[in-house]
């Protein structure tokens, strides 16, 4: 069911089974039939770790959406609310549970906090009356979510915000318990390294926790030789630029999901001769994007340009396969083709979806205006003209382009320039304000306060002291190639064809030589940088062969995009890379989205 | 040899008595034991004596003595009694003495005489004042049943959890019941009273009277009644010297004896064990003890002192002033292998492991005699047995020895049984020195189970003794030393006369970072002794913050704990105190300390977004933060539907448009404003507006330009492209007009595009043959193979051959 975890060095299904086995002894715990109220933001995670078939064998019956006043009818024993720790939660629920009070047979109530018991809401739930009706008041502690065999995602929204914004940790804590768990199914990790606030942060509460937990002595033998945790506001820079591997541009045009994507149904119509575009299907294709797909595992990191050549290769060599039909003369031989024609049915399917897929991204790939902004955005990163006001994103505002890519412009040439000019950065920001200033309730004062948010988080801001730091950083970090090799990269750089993700760059250059080479950037980069050990006991200590990679597990606090983790699964298959990585961040986001959970939203 | 079983007692053909001594009494009695009130807790637990007890009517000034003694007589606490007349004491299973005063107030105190609780058996008992009562043990706890002087009975079945139940009353019934117990049967408590020649059996509705079948005639009262350990047997003593034994249900006679002697007896208890051969009573009478079965003969053995009786899971323990005795029926492993002549594979064993030591050939002809019977294995496991039963060292070594013995002989016997068995004699000699004074015997120490008895020697305060067996038997640190360690603490932090920073160290240092051990509980504690600052001190040791930042708000010391919440990272621990603290504190102190406390600041500020918003003014208010007390008000007044002044300025002005031209203008966004201007042809008001607002000149050509595409309003169009040089280029036209379809109008423009752009603009309209001219003339490569990608129609054929000639000269040159 979720074989594609456990094909990586480390196998995450480790993890999805102790959080399988945690929610089935919950359920448990309510004995008879059940009705799940969810917190809606919850049902796309829990998806990943479980189906409705499991909640079905433990006699879960319903499954209502969190909302006011009265609950559906439900013929049910126990009514099980599944909520992120949120007061305005506490308040709904308060209002289910006493309008449910007065009709009907009475039945049991309880309540699953994820991932977190939060003594707060408890204290709300007292306040409002309705504490007392809960029999089970339990935590699930669901930090990290596997997403596939090397990545794993705690898919908290907010996280970068509450950080750099409201220096709230919360999601901070969230992560460092998700390393202890981590820890506590695949060993100590001996060695920590961090960039950044957060990170220090982070690292910090780990210790803290395994003070906590001195009772019970890790006995499990290491799995991870490091760890390594990165501030989003470290590198700022790369999920502004466009993202240009498969993956990475399905995500940037249509949005992934909790690794579901939804697409136009048009391309996806089934070719039958005869009544050719008669009825379309009007509902959005849905389609799961992970590992287990073969085909996808191939092409998900390859640039765009190199996507193509791939899949005409493999509809050469399904419809070679297929053409074996002839050369079988004997009944064995039919047998055997017969015996694969289901894993090549699939590979066919799995090749028209993914070829439908590619000409809908190409359309927007070789679209004018992709390609302009690609060119800004390019120009930006390699240095060019990125302190003067920029013609294509004067034209963007003036033709009132969607204020995201707006800002994911602008912000892209502050980053790059170490911030903007004032007068630049006044500029734009007059500019932006008038052509959104609206009067209308729902659109309106939250720009003032999302250019401010955005400055707040380092993303817009005017240059302090009159330095720019960026060419200092690009050039002694290379994140600028200009011989890059699209088809078969030699570098990661090919992930935006050019510019090498500063983030894994720094990992890069921590699995060698080291960060003592580059100490001097890392002094321009915000935020400390350290190292910190947990000595094992002797016995789980690791004696590496010789050949044998390291494995890296890498932490992105405030987001990750899919171009970066291609990065970092491109240097994990370097042949003498000698590190391997697991991926894990607070959430899978892209340029727009990151942007988009800056944006003040009307209260 | 010859005298081991000299203090064996044959009882009837099956079973034998023995009696042996447990301790010599350390304790210095000046009274005898039937001027004290008694009370032996089982399980070998500790011996209370209320001394001058207020029946004897002696001078009420001195006031009596209550003494706590362990079962070997070492006093573990004395204190004078200050309350009110005492009736009867008992022990509870957690070894609580239980003080039962005839107002009905039962007075509880711990083992080293510390005053635990008291609580009241009712109003009826005070009433009537108390006549008798009994504590008794059921599965659920201890129990108290109360005879009052209104003949009625109020029990509770579990004292932890306090219900009083008032029985039934007996018909008729004028004076008090000759003789009375509890019985516990179906998880209910009842009573048994005798009245005369009647038994009445009262449960908690009804009152019925009972007659257990086979008693003998003749019966005009009961003097004595016993019921066993596990409430399965009655035994009756009637004033004609008849005993009557059955079961507990009154269905069944097991036997009778008579006796003859028709004095009361003092005691009479069951003296029985887990699948005994013999069901006996033990009667003990001022001079006499008796042991009675289904027997024509009984036991007697004389009573030298006044003695008292502890009936026992498997016997009776029998103390007086100077001897504490232990009378069981002998176990079935000890019987088999001592039993004179015994053939029993055990006996050979032991006989064997003995010719062995003193190098006798004997021991081989035993030995082969068990084997070639096929017995080692049930005579090693027959000796390992019988050591356990044995008091004496010496006895356990020698059965033991002959066991492992013949151990050697066996292949692949399981040898856990053996070492288990060793260890268990190990802790329970441990456990039997005078010293501890807890005589547990084996069958006793399994049932009450290891972590009973642990609990129990920490109660005692035997601490290093606890730890010992701990390590000795290796159990899991959580559920042994740390336990220990725990409890030794909590015991530390009420030595008043310690200072706090003594306590605390020694506390640290013994128990440092063992795991399993809860610094907040004895924080807890040493607060609940009200000594705060000591609990501080202890919390300070405490890793888990869950644990510590509750206690501290609970002391009041909430700013320590807003400290301690922020350096956990957990921020639900700090919201918990930050709502505690601001019901605490004046709101000016409260911002106060919120300032210190920068993270705690920042979460309170998204605490206030979300829940007061008014708050949050102040907030900024008072830190001087006028960034974001902009933004807040900025929010407000949006909220408040007011503008800021340059809205003023534009919705008065859509104001006036709106009435000088009609139409809607109201709530339009400046752009939207100009735009519906040009729509509706008014230029000149917009361009007013554009230079009012100053809306840049490329943004204003921008807006006009689409607005009168979507008009498609050529010849205005036209007309404004012609009006002055456009800031956009005319790249723009072109796109807007092919956007609208209009080929004809876009070439007007294409011409007019700049050099950059016009290949793109030829393209655009659809003109590849010039588009390629004008390449082959910029010499532009990328626009050379745009136009190249472009050339798709038969058409374009020569246009292509036209590129591809261009390039290759190109190349060449």
């Amino acid at each position: 069911m979720a074989a594609h975890l456990s094909y990586g060095r480390v196998n995450l299904n480790v993890l999805r089974e102790a959080v399988r086995r945690e929610l089935r002894e919950f359920l448990d715990k309510c004995a008879g039939s059940k009705a799940i109220v969810w917190d809606e933001y919850l049902t796309g995670p829990f998806g990943l770790i479980a189906q409705y078939s499991l909640l079905k064998e433990h006699e879960v019956e319903k499954m209502f959406t969190l909302k006011g006043s009265r609950l559906p009818a439900a013929d049910v024993k126990n009514i099980i609310f599944f909520v992120r720790p949120r007061l305005e939660l506490m308040d709904i629920i308060a209002e289910n549970v006493l309008s449910e009070d007065r009709r009907g047979p009475a039945r049991d109530f309880h309540i699953l906090f994820v991932p977190r018991r939060s003594l707060l809401c408890e204290q709300r739930l007292k306040d409002l009356g309705v504490l007392g009706s809960f029999i089970h008041r339990e935590e699930y502690s669901l930090d990290l979510i596997p997403f596939d065999g090397d990545l794993l995602s705690m898919e908290s929204e907010g996280a970068f915000k509450e950080c750099y914004l409201e220096s709230d940790q919360t999601s901070l804590y969230h992560a460092a318990k998700g390393l202890m768990t981590l820890q506590a199914l695949y060993g100590t990790i001996p060695q920590i390294f961090g960039k950044g606030e957060c990170a220090r942060q982070v690292a910090n509460m780990m210790i803290r926790m395994k003070r906590e937990f001195t009772g019970s002595q890790n006995s499990v033998f290491p799995v991870f030789d490091n760890l390594l945790l990165l501030d989003r506001n470290v590198d700022l820079l790369t999920p502004l630029a466009t993202q240009l591997t498969y993956e990475g541009l399905i995500d940037e045009i249509y949005g992934i999901q909790n690794s579901y994507v939804k697409l136009p149904p048009e391309k996806f119509a089934p070719k039958k001769q005869g009544d050719g575009g008669k009825d379309l299907p009007t509902e959005a294709k849905k389609l799961q994007l992970n590992s287990a797909e073969e085909l996808y595992a191939e092409i998900r990191d390859k640039n765009f340009n190199a996507v193509g050549s791939v899949l005409s290769k493999k509809a050469k060599v399904i419809s070679a396969a297929f053409e074996e039909r002839h050369n079988a003369k004997t009944v064995g031989e039919i047998k055997q083709f017969v015996s694969q024609l289901p894993h090549m049915q699939a590979a066919r399917g799995s090749l028209a979806n993914h070829t439908s897929i590619a000409e809908l991204i190409k359309d927007v790939t070789t679209s004018e205006d992709f390609f302009d902004k690609l060119t800004v955005e390019q120009e930006f990163m390699s240095g060019i003209d990125t302190d003067k006001v920029n013609g294509y994103i004067e034209d963007c505002i003036a033709q009132k382009h969607s204020l995201i890519k707006v800002l994911r412009l602008v912000c892209l040439q502050s980053v790059c320039n170490s911030g903007l000019k004032q007068k630049v950065l006044d500029y734009y920001k007059r500019e932006i304000l008038q052509a959104e200033r609206l009067v209308l309730q729902t659109y309106g004062y939250e720009h003032i306060l999302t250019l401010h948010n955005l400055e707040k988080a380092g993303l817009l801001k005017p240059q302090m002291g009159g330095r720019n730091n960026y060419p200092t950083i690009r050039k002694t970090l290379r994140l600028w190639m200009d011989d890059v090799n699209e088809q078969n990269p030699t570098d990661i750089s090919y992930v935006y064809s050019g510019y090498a993700p500063l983030s894994v760059r720094l990992a890069q250059l921590l699995s060698r030589p080291g960060w003592r080479s580059i100490e001097e950037v890392l002094r321009i980069l915000p935020g400390p940088h350290f190292e910190e050990r947990q000595p094992l006991p002797t016995g789980l200590q690791k004696k590496r062969q010789p050949g044998e990679n390291r494995i890296t597990l890498i932490f992105f606090l405030g987001g990750v995009t899919f171009a970066e983790v291609a990065a970092l699964r491109f240097l994990s298959q370097l042949e003498d890379g000698g590190t391997e990585y697991v991926i894990a961040t607070t959430k899978l986001m892209n340029g727009a989205t990151w942007i988009e959970s800056l944006m003040e939203k009307p209260v | 040899m010859d005298c081991y079983t000299a203090n064996w007692n044959p009882l009837g053909d099956s079973a034998f008595y023995r009696k042996y001594e447990l301790y010599s009494m350390d304790w210095d009695l000046k009274e005898e034991l039937r001027d004290c009130l008694v009370a032996a807790a089982p399980y070998g637990g500790p011996i209370a004596l209320l001394r001058n007890p207020w029946r004897k009517e002696k001078a009420a000034s001195v006031r009596p003595v209550l003494d706590i003694y362990s079962a070997s007589g070492m006093p573990l606490a004395s204190l004078l009694w200050k309350s009110g007349p005492v009736v009867s004491l008992g022990w509870s299973a957690e070894e609580e003495l239980l003080c039962v005063q005839e107002d009905g107030v039962v007075l509880v105190y711990g083992l080293h005489g510390d005053f635990r609780r008291h609580f009241s058996m009712g109003n009826e008992v005070l009433q009537n004042r108390v006549l008798d009562a009994r504590i008794f043990h059921t599965e659920f706890g201890s129990g108290v049943a109360i005879l009052t002087g209104a003949h009625r009975f109020t029990l509770s079945a579990n004292v932890g959890d306090l219900k009083l139940r008032r029985m039934p009353e007996v018909p008729g019934l004028q004076s008090a019941p000759s003789c009375w117990t509890t019985l516990c049967q179906d998880r209910v408590a009842h009573i048994l009273l005798a009245v005369g020649p009647d038994l009445y059996l009262l449960d908690h509705a009804t009152c019925s009277t009972v007659t257990p079948p086979g008693l003998a005639p003749g019966v005009s009262s009961f003097l004595q009644m016993a019921v066993s350990f596990t409430y399965r047997h009655l035994a009756l003593f009637t004033d004609t010297g008849y005993i009557w034994m059955g079961t507990a249900s009154l269905k069944e006679k097991l036997c009778e004896f008579n006796c003859n002697i028709r004095a009361p007896p003092k005691q009479m208890v069951w003296c029985s064990r887990p699948r005994s051969k013999e069901r006996a009573v033990v009667v003990a009478w001022e001079k006499r003890l008796m042991v009675v079965g289904d027997a024509p003969e009984s036991i007697q053995f004389v009573l030298d002192e006044d003695s008292y009786l502890v009936p026992e899971l498997d016997g009776v323990r029998i103390f007086s002033r100077s001897i504490h005795e232990f009378l069981h029926e002998v176990p079935v492993a000890s019987e088999e292998i001592f039993k004179i002549a015994s053939m029993a594979p055990g006996a050979l064993l032991l006989e064997a492991q003995k010719e062995y030591e003193k190098e006798s050939q004997k021991a081989d002809e035993y030995l082969r005699e068990i084997q070639e019977l096929g017995q080692l294995t049930q005579a090693v496991q027959q000796c390992i047995e019988a050591a356990g039963h044995e008091h004496r060292p010496d006895m356990q070594k020698s059965l033991l020895r002959a066991a492992s013995f013949g151990k050697c002989f066996l292949d692949r016997f399981p040898p856990d049984g053996f070492v288990r068995m060793c260890q268990d004699l190990r802790v329970l000699n441990a456990i039997r020195d005078y010293h501890i004074g807890i005589p547990l015997t084996y069958s006793q120490y399994k049932q009450l189970t290891i972590q009973v008895l642990l609990d129990r020697l920490v109660l005692r305060r035997l601490y290093p003794l606890a730890i010992q067996i701990c390590e000795y038997l290796r159990l899991p640190e959580v559920q042994g030393v740390s336990r220990i360690l725990a409890h030794w603490a909590c015991y530390k932090v009420q030595q008043k006369d310690v200072s706090d920073e003594d306590v605390a160290r020694a506390i640290n240092q013994k128990l440092g970072d063992t795991p399993g051990v809860s610094y907040s509980d004895i924080a807890a504690r040493a607060y609940g002794c009200g000594r705060t600052e000591l609990a501080i001190k202890l919390l300070e040791y405490e890793p888990r913050s869950g644990e510590q930042v509750p206690l501290l708000l609970k002391m009041k010391r909430s700013k320590l704990a807003l400290s301690k919440a922020i350096e956990s990272g957990d921020t639900d621990l700090v919201f918990t105190v930050l709502l505690h603290l601001k019901n605490e504190l004046n709101r000016g102190d409260f911002f106060m300390t919120l300032r210190n406390q920068p993270m705690a600041l920042s979460l309170y500020r998204q605490f206030c977004k979300h829940q007061e918003l008014e708050t949050l003014k102040d907030l900024y208010n008072q830190d001087d933060n006028h960034q974001e007390l902009g933004s807040f008000h900025i929010r407000a007044s949006y909220a408040a539907e007011e503008a800021t002044e340059d809205q003023m300025r534009l919705l008065r002005l859509q104001r006036r448009l709106e009435d000088e031209l009609g139409g809607q203008f109201l709530d339009l966004s400046l752009h939207d404003t100009v735009t519906t201007l040009i729509l509706g042809g008014h230029n000149k008001r917009a361009e007013q507006l554009a230079r009012d607002f100053r809306i840049p000149d490329k943004r204003l050509w921008w807006l006009k330009l689409t607005a009168l595409a979507d008009l498609e309003d050529w010849e205005e169009l036209e007309k404004f492209s012609k009006s002055k040089k456009s800031p956009i280029g005319y790249l723009p036209f072109v796109e807007i007009c092919m956007k609208q379809h209009n080929k004809y109008e876009a070439k007007k423009y294409a011409s007019r595009v700049g050099p950059e752009q016009k290949v793109k603009a030829l393209l655009l309209v659809g003109d590849v043959a010039q588009a390629a001219d004008v390449a082959i003339e910029r010499r532009n490569e990328a626009e050379l193979s745009l136009v190249l990608s472009h050339c798709t129609g038969a058409t374009d054929g020569a246009t292509a051959d036209k590129i591809q000639r261009a390039r290759a000269q190109a190349q060449k040159k």
